[in-house]
């Protein structure tokens, strides 16, 4: 009687705190179209003010890195410590540049 | 609330031979778990551990949406505008309790109604709890300060489950129980300060009542708990039973000191040597029975949901139709 097929599809939501800040990933919810995920979400995930603004997306059409690739796709930026300001040693009287 | 455990699962038999893939990654899981890493949906994990939390992550969500029912029998008939209303955000609340765990038990890869259809087909648990009635105005109450105040013991450690999406979504949960717990108190302490005998007496009843339940919702006693130590070693239960039961009678007797209440349990007794309050004998054989099916409301609370989902067909079904119809719109647009 339930297939999967039949399964509302499934959003993401990230909602933004305040003015000022990113939208955040805080969760999922299953809704059968845009308007009814964000009606959901302003339900489920901002009852107490969390949030001033909302956005869904469809989770499949986020597309991800592959956690197996994990190391040869992040780790070539760990020895490239030159590319922050604490790499520079400079005299105390500029050091705060 | 709420999570129960039970280890009600069988015991899966370990292949006796791994291919040297699964053994290396099987080693890497393990050093990761041992440093304190938390493991993301896609990460490679043991089959073992996927169907651990699946179980026990969708008998936490339906927990959740199972609790609604005995409160959500009060919400017509709260005795205030302003009880109602709080009452009403609580068991909103327990909803999206449900929603993020549904959620997060998704991650791993079984669908919504794959989960819903094992809990209305009795396979899958919920919390014993849920299958005692609420007979007056005052098992509302009890149940916000020791069903909810329970369910925080032991939700808390679970906030740093190994498993991150089980994890995020307890922090959100334990976010939202602390004003469980205490409009709960809150309703009792009024009725016990400012009510009449009668409204004391029902106080007394509910409590007299819920007692031993919510001492049940730790679970057996850590002697009788085979997979615990599976799932202390996993990282996905932190602290025991029988410690988390002590801890919630602990802070239970104060606050019962406080509402000007009597625990149902003669041998209830403050042990300097052990620093703990001692307690009497929970009858393991009432637990047994309820999980089984034969609590005073299981059918009850099984054919409510079931009824819910099946009237609520045709709702599911009209609005997917409609967004359908709205994309073939958009798309001859
Ligand atoms: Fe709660
Ligand atoms: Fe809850």
């Amino acid at each position: 009687m339930n297939q999967p097929a039949q399964e509302w599809p499934l959003w993401e939501v990230f909602v933004r705190a305040r003015a000022g800040l990113d939208h955040k990933h805080c969760g999922s919810l299953h809704a059968s179209d845009a308007k009814m995920a964000i009606q959901m979400a302003r339900d489920v995930y901002t009852r107490r003010q969390e949030g001033c603004s909302v956005w869904v997306v469809r989770a499949d059409h986020i597309t991800a890195s592959d956690p197996q690739n994990k190391e040869t796709y992040f780790d070539p930026a760990e020895d490239k410590v030159y590319r922050h300001p604490s790499f520079y040693r400079l005299p105390d009287a500029v050091d705060h540049m | 609330m709420y999570t129960q455990a039970m280890d009600t699962a069988p015991k899966d038999a370990t292949p006796a031979v791994r291919s040297a893939d699964e053994a290396a990654l099987q080693t890497r899981f393990d050093a990761r778990i041992d440093a304190g890493e938390f493991i993301e949906a896609k990460d490679w994990m043991p089959a073992h551990y996927r169907k651990t939390l699946i179980r026990q992550i969708s008998q936490h969500a339906h927990s959740e949406i199972v609790g609604m029912l005995p409160e959500g029998n009060w919400i017509t008939r709260a005795p205030t505008l302003k009880r109602k209303a709080i009452l009403l955000a609580k068991v909103q609340d327990e909803g999206g309790h449900g929603l993020y765990l549904y959620a997060a038990a998704e991650t791993l890869g079984v669908s919504r109604d794959e989960l819903l259809e094992a809990l209305h087909s009795g396979q899958a648990k919920y919390s014993s709890i849920f299958n005692y009635p609420t007979l007056t105005w005052a098992d509302v109450g009890t149940i916000g300060w020791l069903v909810d105040g329970a369910a925080i013991m032991n939700q808390v450690p679970i906030c740093r489950c190994s498993y991150a999406p089980y994890a995020r979504a307890m922090i959100r949960i334990c976010r939202e129980e602390s004003f469980h717990q205490r409009q709960g108190f809150d309703a009792l302490l009024t009725m016990m300060q400012q009510g009449t005998d009668a409204q004391r007496a029902m106080v007394q009843d509910a409590v007299n009542r819920w007692w031993w339940p919510c001492l049940m919702m730790f679970g057996p006693p850590d002697d009788q708990s085979p997979n615990s130590a599976q799932g202390m070693r996993w990282g996905i239960k932190r602290i025991s039973n029988d410690e988390l039961r002590q801890k919630f009678v602990d802070a239970t007797v104060e606050q019962a000191r406080v509402l000007g209440v009597s625990l149902p349990d003669p041998a209830l007794q403050w042990n300097a040597a052990r620093g703990h309050w001692d307690f009497g004998a929970i009858d393991w054989s009432e637990f047994w029975q309820v999980v089984g099916g034969e609590g005073p409301c299981n059918r009850e609370r099984l054919s409510a949901r079931v009824n819910a989902w099946q009237a609520g067909a045709w709702v599911r079904e009209a609005a997917m139709a409609h967004a359908q119809k709205h994309t073939i719109q958009q798309e001859a647009a």
